[in-house]
C-alpha cells in the first residue's frame, strides 16, 4: 500500500492546456460540488457566511503574470489538482497505508477510513494538491473522479472527470499517458506538454500545454504589408472604386 | 511551514526525553533505586508526552495504531515503531535498575540505541522532504541527534559530555541555519520550474486562487514573525548552548543545573520554532510566496 | 510482498432521478441537468443536449445548490416597519401584502396611471412584464438595457437588424480571425468560451482589444491594450486603411447594404441628407446595368456604388461616396490616431493588413445554393472568415453608439456579416429596426397603454413627449436627451422621481434590480434619494414595492417585499418574443420548472403579477366574468396567445407537433421538460446564412411566426433616422429640440459612424481611466451569498498598472485614496503588468453592504470589499452653464459606466474600505 506499486497497468490523468485556460473557475466548482456528494467525506467549509470563508477544494486555479524580454506582460490561468505522480511522495510517507497508487491506472487516493489526518503526505507534496479537510479530519485530494470515470451507472460517455465534462475552454483531456497513442499523449507530443517541478523528481503523469507564442502578428508586419498598398491614386479613390466594380 | 505548537513539542521534548534515555540506557549516570526512578520519570515524561503531543496533530487521532504498519516506507512508520520499542526495552531494563537493583548492560545498549534512532527517524520525517529544502539535508539527523544526545547529557548531569557535545550542536545548529538560508535558492525550484513558464519571460504570481483562506496556506506558506529571525536565532543560540555552557563550567549547584536545563529547553523550544516557521514549502511558489 | 490496494466500488449510484430545467445563475440560460438524492438537490451539471451549453456548465451554474440553499433567501411578504433604509420589517401573509399593494395600485390606474414606475432590472420574462404594465396602463416601463448595454444592441438593430450581445455570434466553425473588443465575460458566457476554445484548437488567431488582460483577452493570441473610450479611432483607422488599399467587399456593399443608396447632397435643401425614394417609399439606387433609377429591392437590379443621380436639380450621390470622402480623409490614419489610443500606428496598420489578409485571402466557399430576395440564385455561399464581438467596453461609454457602429461599419466593409465564417444572427434576428415597434406613451386613465412602451424611433416624431414638448417617461427615454433610447433609461428614475423632473410618481415598483447598490451610480446619492422626506415629513417617493429573492442591499429601501421563489423552485419562460435562447442554426426556447418545491412562504413573481393584474382588473388577465384569467405563470406560459397561434412558447403546439404557429396545447409544460426543457427548431441548410436576404430563411422565418410577412432589408451604413434629428436640430420641421440641446445632436448624431472625445469638462487633474469587469465565477451582486463562490471572490483589490505602482510608490496591500470629481473611496491595491499603464480596475459588484445577504457584519465582502459605483455619478460635473447633463450616452441614454476619471494617492493602512456606511438590519437573520 504505501510502497508504490513497481508500474501500474494504464496512467491516467489530465492535461490542461494552458494556452485556452480562461480561469473562469468551473473545474473548481463543479469538482467541489462531485466530491461533495460523492467519493468519501463531503468537502467541507469553514465559516461559510462569516468573516474567515476557508474550504476544502482538490482543484484551485491560480494565475500567473509572466513578463517577456520584449513586448507586453501575459496573463496565464493555472488550474492545478494532483497530478497522479509515478513516484508519488505523498504515497511513501504514509504511516498508516491510507494513501496508496492504484496498479490498475495509477491513480493516487486515500483510503480515508485508515487515514488518521497526520498531515505528512500533503508535506510531501510539492505542488499543493493535497487539503485536510477541518470537518473530517482526514486528507482529501483529486481521485480523478475515480467513482465516475469506470461508473456503470453513468453514461459512457460522461464516465469522465466532472472538472473536464464541465470545462467550457475545453482546456482539460483526460486519458491514459501510459499510451503512446493516446488523444491526451498525441496532444503532449504535439503540444510540448511539460511536467511542474520536474527536479522534484516525482514524475508527474498530469501534463501542462504550455501557452503558444503570443503577440506575434507585430513580427509579420513586413509580409503583410504589400496587403495595404493604396489602390491607384492618379484618379483618386472614385476612379478606383469604377474600375474594380467594372470587375465585378 | 506553519509552526505547530504540538509539533514544537513533539519534537523538543521527544528529542531531550530519547537524549536521556539514551545516557541512561549506556549507564550514565549508574544509578538504581530512587535516583533512577525520578530520572526515568523525567525521561518518560517527556518522551512519552512529547508523542502524545504529535497527537494534537492529528485530524483523526483515535486511529493512530494504524500509523505503526508502514515501516518498510514511511518513516513516520518507523519513528513510531522505534519509539515504543525503545520506550519498551527501556522500560525493562529501568524496572531492573529500580525494582531490582540491576543493570542489564545489553538491554540498557539495545535500549540506547532504539532511543537514539527514534530521534534519528524523527529527524528522518522532516529532512526526507525534498519540498522543504531548509530540511532536506543530512545537517537535519546531525542536528536533532547532537540536540538529543547534548540535552540528554545535560539532563543526566554528564557535565563534561554535555559541555563538549552542546558546544558541537551549537555549531552543527550554526552551520544548519546558514546552509538552510542557501537551500531554497539552490534546491533549483522556482517559480519557472513550478509553471513551467520560465522560458516565456519572468513569473509572478497575480490573483490567487481563492481570495479565501485554505489549508495549505495556513500550513505551508508561514510567514509571520520572520523577520525577526536573525534576533531569535541569537536569542535561540544563547539560551540552548550558551548559558548551558557557562552554567555548566561554572562551579556545581544544583540550581545551575536546573537552570541551565531550562535554559537548554527554552533555546530548544525557539530553535524549533524557527525550524518549521523559517521553513519554507515549495508550494507556497504558487501562491507567490515563501 | 505482493502489492496490495482497499477495494473500491468504482460504480456507486450517482443520484436516484434527473430533473432537466435551465440554469439562471446568470443571463446565459444554459440547460442544466439537476440531481436529485431523496427528494433533495445533490449535484448540478451540464445538459449535453441543450442547444446553449452543450454539457458545460461555469462555475456558477455548479455553485446553483449553494444559492438555493443560501441563509440570504426571503422566507415571506416583509412589510417596513422601521424607517426606510433600516431593514426592519415585519412578515406578513401574501393576502395582506397583495392587499396592499392593490390598495397602492388601484386608485393610480384609476385616475393616473403614469404615477406608477414599473421597473424590472434583470427580467428574463420582459414580453410578459411589460404585457403587465402596457394592461396597467403607464408609459413608465422598462428594463436593465439603459444601464446595461443598450448601444450596443441599438446600434446593432439600426445598422444591421441585430447585434452582438444576445442577437448573435461569430460562426465558431468557419472563422479563422476573431477580434474581441471590450469583453470580460458577456451574457453568452459559456458559448464565448466553447467558441474561443474551438477557433484556438483551429488554430485561428484570437486579437483581444482591451485595456485590461485578463479570461478571455489573455489568452488572446494577440493583445491590444488600448486606451478606454478610444475604439471608435481605433475601429475608424481600420477602416481608413482597408478603404484607401480597396480591400473591401463591394459586390457585399452593393447587394446587402445601403452604401449605393442615393442620398440629397444638397446642403441648402431641407431633405439634405435624406434618401431619395419611390412613391412606395423605397429608397432608390442607380442600377448598374441600366443606370436607370430603381428601388433597391427590385428583380434582377445591380445596385451602383459609385454613379451620382441628378433629380429636381439636386444632385444625388450614393452612401459610399460620402464615406470614401469622410473615412480617406487623413485624419482616420493611423499616425493620426495612434497616441490618441495608445496603439502604435504600425500595429493598426498590421492589424488592419490581418484582416485583409484573412478575410479575402482566405476566402472560401460552402457548397450551398441560396436565392436572395432580388431572386438572384448563388451556387455557393462565400465566406469570409473574419468575426468580431463586442460588448460593454465599447457600448459603456457616452461615445458607444458610434464606437459600436463603427464596428459594425468594419464588418460591413469586410463583407463578414452573416458570411460563413463571419458574424451570424440568432433568432429572431436579423430584424431591422423597421420592424420593430416604435415606443408609445399614450396614456388614458383606466385602460390600457396605447401600445409597447419600448421601440426604434425613426425619427423626431416618433419620440416620447407630452404635447407640451415635456417628457412623457419618468426616464426621460425617447427624448431629445437621448432620442434613440431603445431600452429606457432605468438609471435615471429614482434620480428623476425624487426630483419630480418630468413629474413626480406615487409608487415605484421594482423587480431584481440591486438599485440601492451595484446597479446605480452615485449609490450614496441614490440611498438619500430613497429615504429622502418632503415637508410634511412624507416619503418623496410615497410607495417603493420590491421583488427580490434574497436579503440584497434594495430590499432595506422598500416598503413592501414580494418575495421571489429561486429558478429552480418557480416556472419560467425564456420565449422567442423576447430574449430566447437561439443559436445561430436553430430558434431555441426554453421553460424553468420548480425541480424542487420552495419550503419557505415565497411565491414566483410572475405568478404574483398574474394575481395582482387580476385583483387590479386588468383587461389582459380578467376574464370577462371579473375572474382571474391565469391560475399562475404556468398557465399564462401555456394559455397566452400574443397573436393568434402565437404564445410565448413556440414548441409543442397545437397537438404538439406544431411548431411556432399553432394552438395552445395544455401538455407543453410537459413535453418541454421531457425534452430537458427546451425546444429548438433548425435553420434549414440553405436558410443558414445570408439571412437578411435569402428568401429561404425569410421564408422558415415566417413559417416559425417570427415575422407575418418576409421581411428583406439593407444594411443601414448610413442610418437615415439620425439624420432626421439633425435636421430637426438644425431648425427644420415641427417638433423641435431645446435649444441647448441644439448642437449636442447636430454634431453627435452623426448618421455615418463618427468618434468624438467623451465629455471632459470638469475632469480636470482626474486623468486616470477606472474600470470593472466581471469575475467569471460571480454574477453581480448575488454570488456573495453562496458559500463556494465568496471563496473565490470575497475581496476585490483595485489593479493598478506598474507604472501608476511605481509612480505613486504603492506596493501589494497598500491602500490607495481614489477620487473622482464626484466621490472618494480608500481601497487596497495590487499591482499588474498585463494592463493599459493608465487604467486601473476592480471587480464588479463584490463590495457589500453590511448587514445584507445574511453574511457576517465583518465578512470581507463588507470590510475590504468596494464599489467603484460611488465615485461614479448618473451626471457629469457641473461645467457652468446651469445644466448638469447626464453622465450617458447622447444618443441612447446609455449609463456611461467606463468613463469614469480618478485620481490616485497612498493612503495610510485602513481598517476597512471607505467609505463605510451602517449595517442593516438582516431581514432574514432568524
Ligand atoms: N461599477 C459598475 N456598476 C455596474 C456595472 C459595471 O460594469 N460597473 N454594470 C451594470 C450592469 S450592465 C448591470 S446589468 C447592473 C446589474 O445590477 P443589478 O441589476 O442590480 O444586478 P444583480 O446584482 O444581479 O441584482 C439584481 C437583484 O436581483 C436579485 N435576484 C436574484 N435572483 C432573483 C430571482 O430569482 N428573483 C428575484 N425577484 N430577484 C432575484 C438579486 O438578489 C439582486 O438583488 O449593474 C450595473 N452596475
Ligand atoms: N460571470 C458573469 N457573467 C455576466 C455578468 C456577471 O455579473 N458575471 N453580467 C452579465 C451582464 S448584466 C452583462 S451586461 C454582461 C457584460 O459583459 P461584458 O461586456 O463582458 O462586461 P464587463 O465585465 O463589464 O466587461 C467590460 C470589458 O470592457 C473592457 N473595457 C472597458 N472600457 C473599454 C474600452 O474603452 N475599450 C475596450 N476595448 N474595452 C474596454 C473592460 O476592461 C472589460 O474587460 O455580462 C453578463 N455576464
Ligand atoms: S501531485 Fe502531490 S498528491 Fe498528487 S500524486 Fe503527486 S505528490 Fe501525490
Ligand atoms: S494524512 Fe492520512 S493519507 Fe496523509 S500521510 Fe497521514 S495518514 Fe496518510
Ligand atoms: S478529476 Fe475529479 S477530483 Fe480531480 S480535480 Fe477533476 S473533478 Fe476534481
Ligand atoms: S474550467 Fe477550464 S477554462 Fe475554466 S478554469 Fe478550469 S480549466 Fe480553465
Ligand atoms: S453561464 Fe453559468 S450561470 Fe450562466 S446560465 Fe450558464 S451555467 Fe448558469
Ligand atoms: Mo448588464
Amino acid at each position: 500500500m504505501t510502497q508504490l506499486p513497481e508500474q501500474t497497468e494504464r496512467k491516467l490523468g489530465l492535461v490542461i492546456d494552458l494556452d485556452t485556460c480562461v480561469g473562469c473557475h468551473a473545474c473548481v466548482i463543479s469538482c467541489k460540488g462531485w466530491n461533495t456528494e460523492n467519493y468519501g467525506a463531503p468537502l467541507s467549509d469553514q465559516d461559510p457566511y462569516g468573516a474567515d470563508p476557508s474550504g476544502t477544494f482538490l482543484n484551485r486555479v491560480h494565475s500567473y503574470e509572466v513578463q517577456p524580454e520584449a513586448g507586453p506582460a501575459q496573463l496565464i490561468h493555472f488550474p492545478k489538482s494532483c497530478l497522479h505522480c509515478e513516484d508519488a511522495p505523498c504515497v511513501t510517507v504514509c504511516p498508516t497505508g491510507a494513501s496508496y497508487k492504484r496498479v490498475e491506472d495509477g491513480i493516487v487516493l486515500v483510503n480515508e477510513s485508515d487515514c488518521i489526518g497526520c498531515g505528512l503526505c500533503a508535506w510531501s507534496c510539492p505542488y499543493g494538491a493535497r487539503e485536510l479537510d477541518a470537518a473530517a479530519g482526514v486528507m482529501k485530494k483529486c481521485t480523478l473522479c475515480v467513482d465516475r470515470i469506470y461508473n456503470d451507472n453513468l453514461p459512457e460517455e460522461d464516465r469522465i472527470p466532472s472538472c473536464v465534462r464541465t470545462c467550457p475552454a475545453g482546456a482539460r483531456h483526460f486519458g491514459d499517458l501510459g499510451d503512446p497513442d493516446s488523444d491526451v499523449s498525441q496532444l503532449v507530443a504535439e503540444r510540448g506538454g511539460m511536467d511542474l517541478m520536474p527536479e522534484q523528481g516525482t514524475k508527474p503523469v498530469n501534463k501542462y500545454l504550455p501557452p503558444r507564442p503570443k503577440d506575434t502578428l507585430n513580427d509579420e508586419t513586413n509580409i503583410l504589408a504589400p496587403l495595404l498598398a493604396p489602390v491607384e491614386q492618379t484618379d483618386g479613390f472614385l476612379g478606383w472604386l469604377d474600375k474594380a466594380l467594372e470587375k465585378l | 511551514m506553519h509552526p505547530a505548537p504540538s509539533v514544537i513539542a513533539f519534537t523538543t521534548l521527544s528529542g531531550l526525553g530519547f537524549g536521556l534515555l539514551f545516557w541512561l540506557g549506556l549507564g550514565y549516570p549508574n544509578v538504581t533505586g530512587w535516583v533512577a526512578f525520578v530520572l526515568f520519570a523525567i525521561a518518560y515524561l517527556m518522551a512519552v508526552g512529547g508523542l502524545l503531543a504529535s497527537t494534537f496533530h492529528l485530524g483523526r487521532p483515535e486511529r493512530f495504531l494504524k500509523a505503526f504498519s508502514q515501516w518498510r516506507s514511511s518513516w513516520l512508520s518507523r519513528e513510531g515503531i522505534c519509539a515504543v520499542a525503545g520506550l519498551i526495552v527501556m522500560a525493562i531494563y529501568g524496572a531492573g535498575l529500580v525494582f531490582l537493583g540491576t543493570s542489564w548492560p545489553l538491554l540498557g545498549a539495545i535500549g540506547a540505541v532504539l532511543s537514539l534512532l527514534t530521534v534519528f527517524t524523527t529527524s528522518m520525517i522532516y529532512a526526507q522532504l525534498k519540498t522543504v529544502a531548509r530540511w532536506h539535508t543530512r545537517l537535519t539527523p546531525a542536528l536533532f541527534l547532537s540536540l538529543s544526545i547534548a540535552g540528554g547529557a545535560l539532563l543526566a548531569g554528564q557535565v563534561a559530555m554535555a559541555t563538549a557535545l552542546l558546544v558541537l550542536a551549537g555549531i552543527i545548529q550554526m552551520v544548519w541555519w546558514l546552509q538552510g538560508d542557501k537551500a531554497f535558492a539552490q534546491s533549483g525550484t522556482n517559480m519557472a520550474t513550478a509553471t513551467g513558464l520560465g522560458s516565456i519571460g519572468t513569473v509572478r504570481a497575480f490573483e490567487p486562487p481563492h481570495t479565501g483562506n485554505n489549508y495549505l496556506l495556513n500550513e505551508f506558506v508561514y510567514v509571520v514573525g520572520r523577520k525577526h529571525a536573525t534576533k531569535l536565532r541569537m536569542i535561540s543560540l544563547v539560551l540552548m548552548i550558551g548559558l548551558p555552557v557557562l552554567l555548566l563550567l561554572a562551579p556545581f549547584a544544583h540550581l545551575f543545573a536546573l537552570l541551565a536545563v531550562l535554559s537548554h529547553l527554552i533555546g530548544v523550544i525557539i530553535s524549533r520554532w524557527l525550524f518549521f516557521a523559517q521553513a519554507e514549502h515549495v508550494v507556497g511558489l504558487y501562491y507567490g510566496k515563501r | 510482498m505482493a502489492y496490495q490496494q482497499p477495494d473500491l466500488d468504482t460504480s456507486p449510484k450517482v443520484s436516484d432521478e434527473i430533473r432537466k430545467t435551465t440554469c439562471y445563475m446568470c443571463a446565459c440560460r444554459c440547460g442544466i441537468n439537476v440531481h436529485m438524492k431523496d427528494g433533495k438537490l445533490a449535484y448540478i451539471e451540464g445538459n449535453r443536449d441543450h442547444p446553449v451549453n452543450k454539457g458545460v456548465l461555469c462555475a456558477k451554474g455548479s455553485a446553483g445548490i449553494m444559492q438555493v440553499n443560501a441563509p440570504s433567501r426571503l422566507r415571506s411578504p416583509l412589510k417596513r416597519v422601521g424607517p426606510r433604509g433600516s431593514g426592519e420589517f415585519e412578515e406578513i401573509s401574501w393576502d395582506e401584502a397583495l392587499g396592499i399593494a392593490t390598495d397602492w395600485l388601484k386608485p393610480i390606474r384609476k385616475n393616473n396611471p403614469e404615477k406608477l414606475a414599473f421597473f424590472t432590472g434583470r427580467d428574463q420574462s420582459q414580453s410578459f412584464t411589460s404585457f403587465w404594465a402596457q394592461n396597467f396602463g403607464t408609459p413608465n416601463y422598462a428594463a436593465h438595457g439603459g444601464f446595461c448595454s443598450v448601444n450596443m444592441a441599438a446600434a446593432g438593430i439600426y445598422t444591421m437588424g441585430g447585434a452582438f450581445w444576445e442577437f448573435g455570434q461569430p460562426d465558431w466553425d468557419h472563422t479563422k480571425l476573431f477580434m474581441l473588443f471590450g469583453v470580460a465575460e458577456d451574457h453568452d458566457s459559456n458559448p464565448i468560451k466553447m467558441g474561443i476554445s474551438k477557433i484556438k484548437a483551429r488554430g485561428a488567431r484570437v486579437i483581444g482589444v482591451n485595456p485590461i488582460r485578463t479570461g478571455y483577452n489573455a489568452v488572446a493570441d494577440d493583445w491590444v491594450g488600448i486606451t478606454p473610450g478610444t475604439d471608435g479611432l481605433f475601429i475608424l483607422a481600420l477602416i481608413h486603411e482597408l478603404m484607401k488599399a480597396g480591400k473591401i467587399d463591394l459586390d457585399y456593399l452593393a447587394r446587402y447594404t445601403n452604401a449605393p443608396v442615393l442620398l440629397n447632397s444638397d446642403p441648402d435643401s431641407p431633405e439634405y441628407g435624406l434618401f431619395l425614394r419611390d412613391d412606395d417609399d423605397k429608397p432608390l439606387v442607380v442600377d448598374r446595368d441600366t443606370g436607370a433609377l430603381t428601388a433597391f429591392d427590385k428583380p434582377g437590379v445591380r445596385p451602383d456604388l459609385s454613379g451620382t443621380y441628378r433629380h429636381a436639380g439636386v444632385t444625388h450621390r450614393p452612401v459610399f461616396h460620402m464615406m470614401a470622402e469622410r473615412y480617406l480623409d487623413p485624419s482616420y490614419a493611423p499616425e493620426a490616431v495612434a497616441d490618441r489610443c495608445g496603439i502604435p500606428a504600425e500595429k493598426i496598420k498590421t492589424i488592419a493588413f490581418e484582416l485583409a489578409r484573412v478575410a479575402f485571402e482566405e476566402a472560401f466557399e460552402l457548397d450551398r445554393e441560396w436565392t436572395d430576395f432580388r431572386g438572384e440564385t448563388h451556387k455557393t455561399m462565400t465566406g469570409r472568415p473574419v468575426s468580431f464581438h463586442a460588448m460593454r467596453g465599447i457600448s459603456a461609454h457616452a461615445n458607444g453608439f458610434q464606437t459600436c457602429r463603427a464596428l459594425h461599419v468594419l464588418q460591413t466593409l469586410l463583407g463578414t456579416v452573416e458570411a460563413p465564417g463571419g458574424f451570424r444572427f440568432k433568432p429572431p434576428y436579423p430584424k431591422p429596426a423597421t420592424a420593430h415597434p416604435k415606443p408609445h406613451c399614450g396614456v388614458s386613465p383606466d385602460s390600457p397603454l396605447d401600445g409597447p412602451h419600448l421601440g426604434f424611433v425613426q425619427g423626431p416624431e416618433d419620440l416620447a413627449l407630452k404635447p407640451d414638448g415635456s417628457p412623457a417617461r419618468i426616464d426621460k427615454a425617447f427624448t431629445w436627451d437621448n432620442p434613440m433610447s431603445s431600452h429606457g433609461l432605468m438609471h435615471m428614475v429614482i434620480s428623476n422621481a425624487h426630483a419630480g423632473d418630468p413629474y413626480k410618481i406615487d409608487t415605484l415598483f421594482m423587480y431584481m434590480a440591486n438599485m440601492s447598490w451595484n446597479s446605480s451610480m452615485n449609490t450614496g446619492g441614490v440611498m438619500e434619494m430613497l429615504t429622502d422626506k418632503d415637508d410634511n415629513g412624507d416619503y418623496v417617493i410615497p410607495h417603493i414595492i420590491y421583488s427580490d429573492a434574497y436579503s440584497s442591499e434594495m430590499v432595506a429601501y422598500a416598503d413592501l417585499i414580494l418575495p421571489d421563489a429561486t429558478y429552480l423552485e418557480r416556472h419560467d419562460c425564456i420565449s422567442l418574443l423576447d430574449r430566447p435562447i437561439c443559436e445561430a442554426d436553430a430558434a431555441a426556447d426554453a421553460i424553468r420548472w420548480p425541480v424542487i418545491e420552495p419550503d419557505r412562504d415565497v411565491r414566483g413573481f410572475q405568478s404574483v403579477l398574474c394575481d395582482l393584474g387580476a385583483r387590479l382588473e386588468l383587461p389582459g388577465f380578467t376574464n370577462d366574468d371579473g375572474s382571474a384569467k391565469y391560475a399562475d405563470y404556468a398557465d399564462y406560459i401555456v394559455n397566452h396567445e400574443r397573436k393568434p397561434g402565437i404564445g410565448p412558447l413556440a414548441g409543442f403546439r397545437g397537438d404538439g407537433s406544431d411548431v411556432g404557429r399553432g394552438d395552445v396545447n395544455p401538455d407543453q409544460l410537459d413535453r418541454y421538460i421531457e425534452n430537458g426543457s427546451f425546444f429548438a427548431s433548425h435553420i434549414p441548410e440553405e436558410a443558414s446564412y445570408f439571412k437578411p436576404w435569402n428568401m429561404a430563411y425569410q421564408d422558415w422565418a415566417v413559417g416559425m411566426g417570427l415575422f407575418d410577412t418576409p421581411q428583406p432589408y439593407l444594411f443601414q451604413l448610413y442610418v437615415e433616422p439620425m439624420r432626421k434629428f439633425q435636421i430637426a436640430a438644425e431648425g427644420h420641421g415641427e417638433r423641435q429640440p431645446p435649444d441647448h440641446l441644439r448642437d449636442q445632436i447636430k454634431s453627435k448624431m452623426d448618421p455615418l459612424p463618427i468618434w468624438y472625445e467623451t465629455d471632459q469638462q470638469g475632469n480636470d487633474g482626474y486623468t486616470i481611466s477606472a474600470l470593472t469587469q466581471r469575475p467569471m465565477a460571480m454574477y453581480h451582486s448575488w454570488g456573495s451569498q453562496n458559500a463556494w463562490l465568496r471563496q473565490l471572490h470575497g475581496h476585490n483589490p483595485l489593479y493598478m498598472p506598474t507604472r501608476l505602482m511605481r509612480e505613486k510608490g504603492l506596493s501589494d496591500g497598500d491602500w490607495a485614496r481614489v477620487s473622482s470629481p464626484h466621490g472618494e473611496i480608500t481601497v487596497p491595491v495590487m499591482e499588474m503588468a498585463a494592463l493599459n499603464d493608465n487604467t486601473v480596475w476592480t471587480w464588479n459588484a463584490i463590495g457589500k453592504r453590511k448587514g445584507t445577504w445574511a453574511l457576517d457584519k465583518d465578512a470581507p465582502e463588507a470590510t475590504k470589499g468596494f464599489l467603484l459605483n460611488h465615485l461614479i455619478h448618473e451626471l457629469l460635473p457641473p461645467k457652468g452653464d446651469g445644466l448638469r447633463w447626464a453622465n450617458s450616452d447622447p444618443i441612447t441614454g446609455q449609463a456611461a459606466w467606463f468613463d469614469l476619471k480618478v485620481k490616485i494617492e497612498k493612503a495610510e493602512d485602513q481598517r476597512e474600505s471607505q467609505p463605510v456606511f451602517d449595517s442593516i438590519k438582516s431581514p432574514v437573520a432568524s
